[in-house]
């Protein structure tokens, strides 16, 4: 076996680039952006790290982490949304007079802390990592301070996640009190030899900590909070915040499904099959309703965590390796479609609403023609990526006895396809108003959306190039 | 095969990639695309040996292992006959596009062919996963073609021609993936290759095989349109400009009755008896009831929408009888649809391009303006009607006598009510064609209009050949479909009651024969 410093090096690399991070921004020149260049090329580095290690599994430091194979898969998930991130943010900022490099190493903590996540192989380690995210989460969504409504929406953000962390430390306690452990392998050995301390602390504990969990995935009923924050925050940092960050809470959420769940009750996968149909339902129809597309896609980003779950509700390998598919999928289609929001209310200060779309295709047929194709992968047609996704979703779920889970997903998907093409409606079928909002799309917008689209497209072709890599996990 | 499926494409892609200025590039390289790609399909014809039931020229590669999904592509005679139709179609739908379409039009010519490669791989497609795919993909191109370069309502159409077709395409694919997965269960192999489903499928215990039959049969039948699902079939005929009328009625329908034979009668003969009558009975209200509708329609173009949900009806009889004569005539009866129905469209086109308006009222006399053009109607009229020795009247006869002979409807009612409906089209077409061609030219604005153009002429004439060859000479047309058809009957016997294979068993190897007949 490798090294373990070597196979830790993506979490190494990043912890200590985001520490660096915030020394480069006090000593060097604010104007020259140096943190900017800086954090690209840590994550860039961190990126490659990631990728060097993903043939290869094992754990690190006392069994504190997880090293390689879906850990380092999930990394490059993040690492990449990150860049993306931080390459599209710079001109939306910059546009309000805002660009401060904390922003690049906020964006820095949040990746780490999302990795952190995903290596975890112990509860409190999952707990750490969650914080670092959403801490940097809640100044990254009220980073606009003068906005109103992004200031609200970091308020909002920080009291319901700091409630829900709450109840995730209060679940580790429980599930400590039970099993004697937080280390996921032990407390599963705990569940199989039935060697426990208080058995009926168990379920109250593992409720808790699905409560945490499913608060920071944004599922049914924990949701509520996501449209407003999401809506609220600057886009860019919303477009991050609801991919990578789902991500990372279902990074949390896959251990648990293998070790934790099965060995407690059947009836968590029960909870999680009933919470993933009324996200799915409660995600889609009210993004039906929505004017502004900003608002829209955050109503559909909380369907997408619906879908997501059914993988995890399946239980089985087919699903977790759909989840790890449809989480990095989802990442290129939402992201790709939020820089696009992002881009075109850049220089005009406000959110844009459906309307605004009209016309789009003939003022910027590029732009209007990748909107349409992260709006029907979004939606799962084909030949996009999101639509091997969703397959891989609801294949899992009729393998795991739950069909109807599938019937569910479709219906919502019937829904979804009305709202998103209604997009594709406004840009191709009608004419453009009066007050056109005139974007400049600048090369730091054309990189990241060109490499999304050439994501989406590319995993639609070939889906089983990425999918037989993460399903090899768990054979 | 790969060349003929994937030409189209990228033929796409090249266009996509010339400058939207240079138009006369993108003509040329849409209808030229076209035009080979319908000369490449020709030699298939000759590759599939008619003589077998198999499918032929398949090719066969993995694509999503760890779900057994392949890239699986192969032809019989009856995806064979509705490739050929496809390609035919298509260099006429362009050909009568350039110079009417204008706007946009080099999106419009990567529309257009997008649109040729998933009709072809619908038809091709021996993977229900692949074929999910290009079922789907359709819907793109065409929701574009409608809402782009539509009429007046076109969004609305558009929309609701989309949301329609999505709602049945999506349980069909819950029903595909629980075929893979039973196959898993039967097997220990995820799997959704045709062939292998094909032996399994049939097994399923039946009160899971109704639901599955009908999550397919829902799918098929919004797109046939069977009625009542129908309803977004005029808005969506009516909207779409010519070229899309054309392949709406030409192919896109056709998927809808193709896909009932290939997969419904296929991978489930014991449902596939229990629901016939159900079928029967939808087939003969749309055919009565999209008569009826036709006859009182002011708007052409309308009127012949509803005669297609009419003319279908006699394709689905065709399919629920479930003999080799009604099976025979409803793939005979989509060849045929496909031609008149998208000659009439043609020919609507060709008055409104002069005149801009579609309503019956606003024309009289067209025949001693433009004398060529009435010939042409003419044909395309009667063709539709069901004039012998024109192609309709083959298709129409066959599904009727299947209809009549079923052993499995077991009641002589269906046709004769069905009948009828072939003496309401000769009402409403003869009529509209009498108020449209004869008469005198009252109104001015219909004095001056040229006869067709040299355009024109090279987009129908080639219709009125095979229009002419189908209804003196079928046979080649009905022997490449003929073992396929038996193939299928045969598996049908095989799942039914036994007493009923007793009781038949004369008249179905009787019909064996009869379908191959001239």
């Amino acid at each position: 076996m490798m090294n373990e410093w070597l196979l830790a090096s993506p979490i190494i690399i990043a912890s200590f680039a985001a520490v660096v991070a915030l020394v480069v921004d006090a000593l060097t020149p604010r104007s020259e952006h140096i943190t900017y260049i800086f954090s690209l090329g840590a994550l860039g580095i961190v990126l490659c790290a990631a990728i060097a290690t993903v043939p290869f599994t094992g754990t690190a430091f006392g069994s504190m982490i997880r090293v390689g194979g879906v850990a380092s898969v999930f990394d490059v998930v993040f690492t990449v949304g990150a860049i993306l991130t931080i390459i599209a943010s710079r001109p939306y900022i910059a546009a309000r007079n805002f660009e401060h490099d904390e922003y690049y190493t906020l964006v820095l903590y949040a990746t780490t802390g999302m990795m952190l996540i995903a290596h975890a192989e112990n509860l409190l380690i999952t707990f750490i990592g969650i914080e670092v995210m959403s801490l940097s989460f809640y100044v990254l969504a009220g980073y606009f301070r003068q906005t109103i409504r992004s200031v609200e929406s970091a308020l909002k953000y920080f009291l319901l996640g700091a409630f829900a962390t709450g109840f995730l430390v209060f679940g580790i306690a429980l599930v400590y009190g039970a099993t004697g452990s937080i280390e996921f392998r032990a407390i599963a050995s705990a569940l199989d030899s039935n060697a426990l301390h208080f058995p009926r602390l168990l379920p109250i504990g593992i409720a808790l900590v699905i409560v945490g969990l499913g608060f920071k995935l944004a599922v049914f009923p924990f949701h509520q909070w996501a449209p407003d924050v999401y809506d609220g925050a600057p886009t860019v940092v919303t477009g991050f915040m609801s991919t990578a960050g789902k991500a990372a809470a279902l990074s949390a959420f896959i251990p648990l499904a293998l070790d934790l769940f099965p060995a407690a009750a059947s009836s968590v996968q029960t909870v999680l099959a009933v919470s993933a149909a009324a996200t799915i339902i409660v995600g889609n129809v009210a993004a039906v309703v929505q004017q502004r597309l900003k608002r829209m896609l955050a109503y559909s980003s909380v369907a997408h965590a619906g879908y997501m779950l059914i993988g995890l509700a399946a239980g089985n390998s087919r699903g977790l390796s759909a989840v790890v598919f449809y989480a990095a999928v989802y990442l290129f289609m939402q992201l790709g479609a939020f820089i696009i929001v992002a881009l075109l209310e850049r220089d005009i200060e406000r959110s844009i609403t459906l309307s605004d779309c009209s016309g789009l295709s003939s003022h910027y047929p590029v732009l209007a023609a990748l909107m349409a194709l992260f709006m029907f992968s979004l939606a799962g047609i084909p030949p996009m990526a999101g639509f091997f996704g969703k397959y891989y979703l609801f294949a899992s779920a009729v393998e795991a006895g739950y069909t109807w889970l599938a019937v569910v997903g479709v219906v919502g998907s019937m829904v979804s396809v009305y709202y998103y093409i209604g997009v594709v409606v406004f840009m191709y079928f009608k004419e453009a108003s009066a007050e056109y909002p005139s974007a400049t799309v600048t090369t730091a917008e054309r990189v990241p959306l060109a490499f999304s689209a050439a994501m989406v497209l590319l995993f639609g072709v070939a889906p089983a190039m990425f999918e037989s890599l993460v399903s090899s996990f768990w054979k | 095969m790969l060349v003929v499926l994937f030409l189209p494409l990228v033929a796409a892609v090249v266009l996509s990639l010339i400058s939207s200025e240079r138009i006369s590039a993108h003509r040329t390289v849409a209808l030229m695309t076209a035009v080979v790609t319908f000369v490449l399909s020709l030699p298939l014809y000759w590759l599939v040996d008619h003589s077998r039931s198999d499918f032929q020229l398949v090719i066969n590669s993995m694509w999503i292992p760890s779900l057994d999904a392949g890239f699986r592509i192969g032809l019989d005679g009856m995806s064979l006959l509705l490739v050929l139709l496809t390609t035919f179609t298509m260099p006429i739908a362009i050909g009568a596009s350039v110079g009417i379409i204008t706007k946009r039009e080099k999106e419009y010519y990567v529309m257009m062919l997008l649109l040729e490669t998933a009709m072809i791989g619908v038809f091709m497609a021996l993977d229900m996963f692949l074929f999910y795919v290009f079922w789907e993909l359709i819907l793109i191109p065409m929701y574009f073609i409608i809402g782009i370069w539509g009429g007046q309502d076109r969004i609305y159409a558009a929309v609701k021609f989309f949301l329609y077709t999505i709602v049945g395409s999506l349980l069909m694919l819950v029903a595909i993936i629980w075929l893979g997965w039973y196959a898993q269960t039967v097997t220990g192999h995820f799997t959704t290759d045709f062939l292998k489903l094909r032996q399994i499928a049939p097994n399923i215990p039946l009160d899971v095989q109704r639901w599955l039959f009908a999550a397919f049969a829902l799918s098929f039948a919004i797109k046939v349109p069977i009625f009542p699902l129908h309803t977004w079939l005029p808005d969506a005929h009516v909207q779409a400009p010519t070229a899309g009328s054309v392949i709406l009625a030409g192919v896109l329908l056709k998927m809808g009755t193709y896909g009932l034979i290939r997969f419904n009668l296929d991978f489930f003969p014991q449902s596939s008896l229990e629901f016939a009558p159900l079928l029967a009975v939808l087939a003969v209200i749309g055919i009565v009831y999209g008569a009826l509708v036709a006859m009182v329609q002011p708007d052409m173009k309308k009127l012949v929408a509803y005669s297609s949900v009419s003319h279908l009806g006699f394709v689905v009889l065709g399919i629920a009888s479930m003999t080799s004569e009604g099976i025979q005539g409803a793939i005979l009866q989509m060849v045929n649809h496909g031609l008149s129905t998208g000659m009439l469209f043609l020919c609507v086109g060709v008055l409104y391009e002069r005149r801009h308006t579609r309503e019956i009222a606003e024309y009289g006399g067209i025949a001693s303006v433009m004398p060529r053009f009435a010939v042409l109607f003419a044909l395309a009229m009667l063709a539709s009607v069901g004039l012998p020795g024109l192609n309709g009247f083959v298709g129409e006869f066959l599904t009727l006598l299947g209809g009549f002979r079923s052993p499995f409807l077991n009641s002589w009612a269906y046709s004769i009510i069905a009948a009828t409906g072939v003496i309401f089209a000769a009402v409403y077409l003869l009529w509209m064609f009498q108020r449209v061609m004869y008469g005198s030219a009252v109104n001015p604005a219909n004095a001056g209009l040229h006869d067709v153009t040299k355009q024109e002429l090279w987009t129908l004439v080639p219709i009125v050949v095979l229009l002419v060859w189908i209804g003196i000479y079928p046979r080649p047309f009905l022997a490449t479909s003929a073992k396929t058809t038996d193939a299928i009957v045969q598996k049908v016997l095989e799942y039914s009651v036994p007493q009923q294979i007793t009781s038949t068993r004369g008249s179905v190897s009787k019909s064996t024969t009869l379908g191959v007949r001239p």
